[in-house]
């Protein structure tokens, strides 16, 4: 289970001059639910952005398998990107479409299908989000958990290789969140797709998560990689042992000015 | 890797049934852009007597995708319908847990939707019945406008002057080029349509009256007032709705603003202000489209077209075209505003109320107008 399914080589990634992380080099394998983590504004969805082709890194480049991303053409990236799925922060579903047209879209364009088959595949794929019955809804019209879960299965569409999320957990209560945790999981299993995630939910990364990278805004570079739960046990950085443990654990000796502000 | 395209091994589905078991063999590549063959046969077997349990049988089975999964889901409902026992269990895993996962949440009862006929007596009724309520809802909404308009005389209207100043920069003097070019070539398509008579009778000189009277009087207001409307009229109503999608309208009224006084006084104001100045200039430009053809083509210098003008135009002439461009400006602010402010949220409901602004603007600009002018005529002036 060791095939390196996404790679990413010597990236930097800069808006202008403006560098925002530099040297990213680590690799997805196949099966793997990876975790992209750090603070806020430490460039994880702009990261995201590099691996679904969005923007174009400063420097380095993103392999899919053996396929540089950014030295093919458009054609070639658009080929290399039908292999993969996102869900974005928000579901970002069209909402001038119904849940069902949502879904069938990339269906539609990218294979030859008949629209009694499509319209079963479209079923299928509510079903498997536990959306089932509730095609002809406008996005608008059900819930921010829905309407996620609907995202997903439109981000499943074309049956892709790799899943990409932008903070799946974000706005969902605690349940919900499990629900979708476990949701991934068992796409993961049943599907063997590979799962890509940026999220700063604690209780996902540890549930859910094979292997992660975390990257620090101060620095701007990757400071720590590898499974979460080992990460814990075992990171002797500060700043990822309190990101981990949301700052509860131990206060770092660089930090003792908290304690002279907040008297105990 | 790099060759995406892979052949796939030809599909093939059999059907066998033996001892009231009937076993369906699936063979080959499953795969959306695969062609598969026909699930008929199938159907037509299972739904025939006798059968009593439904296993499938997958050795040879190649790649799959949703295409097999949707085709699997169809035989196991069927079956199902039929009182048929189905035995998932030779499936491969990945298959397995995917059918527990369709079927782990079960359809929410009442959720689908059936398609509703309704007769043609309902929907003329719910035409009326939403036509009085627009226009309820005008009413409510110039009333709230006149309020946060007292409050304004009175000083108390709460609002960020900046924003004022910001509205009247970009209704005023970045809408000028386009007056500018439009207005022009209103005043020479004037003058070209009136010097075709006139010059029957040898009186171009009065293409200078024409042009004058028709902008001051008429045209320059009502152009000035189509434009902006296209031009702010929707502006308004994209700008609002999208502060409407975002939230930001609900966010104003927790911090104790009154939206109807923050957002849209200032901008309802600054076009109020603008338009009697635009129209003036619009005016203006027809003007000097009017003199640049009867200078050119006809036999008339300026100086003489110009003191026709002047004859001809008079001041009262003047304020009748400001003072109906001024309600068109409140008419133009009213209906982008109020489109704004009943916005849907969403990114197509934005696109809605910008069109519907435009519409209703330019609808309450023509009939305005065309009241006003009667009015005029009857009053003789």
């Amino acid at each position: 289970m060791t095939t390196p399914c996404l790679t990413i080589k010597n990236m930097t990634m800069a808006y202008g001059r403006f560098i925002i992380q530099r040297d990213l080099d680590f690799t997805i394998n196949q099966g793997d639910i990876f975790i992209i983590m750090g603070g806020s504004g430490c460039g994880k969805s702009t990261l995201l952005m590099h691996l679904i082709g969005l923007q174009r890194p400063a420097k380095g480049d993103v392999f899919y398998g053996e396929e540089s991303l950014w030295q093919a053409d458009d054609q070639a990236r658009n080929r290399i990107l039908k292999r993969t799925g996102v869900l974005f922060q928000s579901g970002a579903l069209l909402s001038s479409m119904t849940l069902a047209e949502n879904i069938a879209l990339p269906i539609t364009e990218h294979t030859k299908l008949g629209a009694e088959r499509i319209r079963r595949i479209v079923s299928y794929k509510l079903a498997l989000v536990g959306l089932a019955g509730f095609e002809d809804y406008y996005p608008s019209e059900i819930s921010g958990g829905m309407q996620k879960r609907a995202g997903l299965a439109r981000a499943m569409a074309l049956d892709p290789e790799i899943l990409f999320f932008d903070e799946p957990s974000a706005g969902l209560d605690p349940i919900s969140a499990k629900l979708l945790d476990d949701l991934i999981l068992s796409l993961r299993d049943n599907l063997g797709a590979t799962v890509v995630m940026v999220t700063h939910e604690l209780a996902s990364i540890f549930a859910i998560g094979t292997n992660s990278v975390f990257l620090d805004p101060e620095t701007k570079t990757m400071i720590a990689s590898g499974a979460p739960k080992k990460l814990l046990a075992e990171s002797t950085d500060p700043k990822v042992i309190r990101f981990l443990t949301r700052g509860e654990t131990q206060i770092p000796e660089n930090n003792t000015h908290y304690l002279d502000r907040h008297p105990l | 890797m790099t060759a995406n395209i892979v052949n796939n091994v030809p599909s093939e589905i059999k059907v066998a049934l033996k001892q009231e078991i009937l076993e369906v063999s699936i063979a080959g590549d499953w795969v959306l852009d695969a062609d598969t063959p026909s699930l008929e046969p199938v159907l037509a077997q299972l739904t025939k007597e006798g059968v009593q349990q439904l296993v499938f049988s997958t050795k040879t089975l190649g790649r799959w995708d949703s295409l097999l999964m949707t085709d699997l889901i169809r035989l196991i409902d069927l079956g199902k319908n039929q009182n048929i026992q189905v035995d998932t269990s030779t499936l491969p895993e990945g298959i397995q847990g995917l059918l527990s996962l369709v079927s782990a949440v079960p359809e929410r009862v009442g959720a689908r939707r059936k398609e509703i006929k309704i007769p043609w007596l309902e929907t003329m009724g719910n035409g009326v019945l939403h036509f009085v309520k627009e226009t309820h809802d005008l009413i409510v909404f110039i009333g709230e406008t006149a309020l946060s308009f007292a409050a304004l005389t009175r000083g108390k209207a709460r609002f960020r002057w900046v924003d004022l100043w910001m509205n009247i920069q970009s209704c005023g003097p970045s809408a000028l080029p386009i007056i500018t070019l439009i207005s022009l070539l209103v005043g020479l398509i004037l003058a070209f349509v009136g010097s075709v008579q006139l010059a029957l009778f040898g009186a171009q000189i009065y293409i200078a009256d024409l042009v004058g009277l028709g902008m001051t009087r008429e045209m320059g207001g009502l152009m000035a007032a189509i434009i902006m409307s296209g031009r702010t009229g929707a502006a308004y109503a994209a700008q609002l709705g999208t502060m409407q999608v975002n939230s930001e309208i609900d966010a104003l009224k927790t911090m104790g603003f009154q939206p109807m006084e923050f957002l849209v006084l200032p901008r309802i104001l600054a076009l109020i202000l603008v338009m009697p100045l635009l129209c003036i200039y619009a005016d203006l430009m027809g003007m000097v489209g009017g003199s640049l053809v009867t200078v050119a083509f006809f036999d008339v210098s300026l100086v003489e077209y110009l003191h026709r003008t002047a004859g001809a135009v008079h001041l009262t002439d003047l304020m009748i075209g400001i003072s109906k461009c001024a309600v068109f400006g409140i008419l133009i602010a009213l209906s982008g505003c109020m489109r704004g402010m009943q916005c849907g949220r969403s990114a197509s409901a934005v696109g809605d109320a910008a069109t519907s602004a435009v519409v209703t603007g330019i609808v309450f600009i023509v009939m305005a107008d065309s009241l006003m002018t009667v009015i005029c005529n009857r009053l003789g002036i």
